[in-house]
């Protein structure tokens, strides 16, 4: 990953200019609100990947709080296989009974459920796999940093494009209060990491962060959910979006997932360097 | 479109202050590697 590190870093660069391209000029001109509709493709994508990056971190925290203990790790492996089995069964079931599928929200097929809880699954696997009990701890800290970043995006963006289009900078509706909060709960996890001395930093940290982790599906779905200030659903939820448009926030967020995954991969390793210099000074001063 | 470019450029600015951090403490940990060496 060091050596392709470079080539990935200017592939990124200019997969990013061409999203850049895309959102500016490409992009259809939106009929209400005319060009500065075009924050949304920076927009958008910034709170998709900040609740891709809380969701990871949830994932690396429940594995350092379970892992360090044989028994509770085996409960959660099987917890997490009972949850991806009960979700499909739960789709199947959902498709075949008539008032249940009526009781679905729009727009949501009941193969999402199932497909939920098997991504949960698998991620939480494949983490697992990748790293151990002190790695997912590195991993954790990582993405709720880069997670936090993300989200400051988002929360900038956000009163700049609300402005213009609705007359105000801010309104305390759902959606931007819980966005709020998820940067306050996450950005007080950084601080407790960076300023607790504690053996139990670590174990603290986790708790929190699986409990903040909760704030994420609130701030998804409370425009699904809530009639707020913040304009309904466009992807998903019974909202509706031009294709060209779809098509733009798409690459836009895909461009930016390679760019977190390379700031992602910088950040764990200075985690990890930054640990192994603490261990080497701990043993000198031995 | 002001907001539209100042919109754009706070995100790249967020981003780029974010990552000149890094890089410090990159250097910052290099240098704290070097010292551990000469000893």
């Amino acid at each position: 990953m060091r050596k392709a590190f470079p080539i990935l870093g200017v592939l990124t660069a200019i997969f990013l200019s061409y999203a850049l391209y895309l959102a500016l000029v490409v992009a259809p001109r939106e009929q209400t609100m005319g060009d500065v509709q075009r924050i949304f493709y920076y927009h958008v994508p910034s709170a998709w990947t900040a609740f891709l990056l809380f969701f990871i971190n949830f994932l690396a925290s429940v594995q350092y709080l379970v892992r360090r203990n044989p028994s509770t790790d085996k409960v959660a492996n099987w917890i997490l296989i009972t949850v991806a089995v009960v979700t499909c069964i739960a789709s199947v079931v959902i498709a075949l009974v008539p008032s249940l599928k009526e009781a679905m929200p729009k727009d949501v097929e009941p193969s999402a459920i199932g497909t939920t809880g098997v991504i949960i699954a698998a991620a939480y696997f494949v983490i697992r796999k990748f790293f151990s009990v002190e790695a997912v701890d590195a991993l954790a800290v990582t993405t709720a940093e880069v997670g936090v970043v993300f989200c400051t995006v988002v929360l900038v963006t956000g009163p700049l494009w609300a402005r213009p289009v609705w007359g105000i900078w801010w309104t305390w509706d759902v959606r931007l209060t819980s966005t709020l909060v998820l940067w306050l709960i996450y950005v007080s996890y950084l601080i407790l990491r960076r300023y607790s001395s504690s053996g139990q930093t670590p174990v603290m940290a986790a708790s929190l962060a699986v409990f903040g982790a909760l704030d994420v599906p609130l701030v998804y779905f409370s425009i699904w959910i809530f009639r707020t200030q913040h304009p309904q659903p466009v992807v998903g939820g019974g909202g509706s979006i031009d294709p060209r448009m779809l098509h733009v926030l798409l690459m836009n967020w895909l461009a930016f997932l390679c760019f977190a995954y390379l700031v992602c991969w910088s950040r764990y390793r200075l985690e990890i360097m930054k640990r192994e210099v603490e261990e080497a000074q701990a043993l000198q001063s031995l | 479109m002001n907001f539209l470019y100042a919109a754009y450029g706070a995100t790249w600015a967020i981003h780029i202050v974010y990552l000149i951090t890094v890089f410090q403490r990159y250097s910052e940990l290099n240098r704290e590697v070097d010292e551990l060496n000469k000893k």
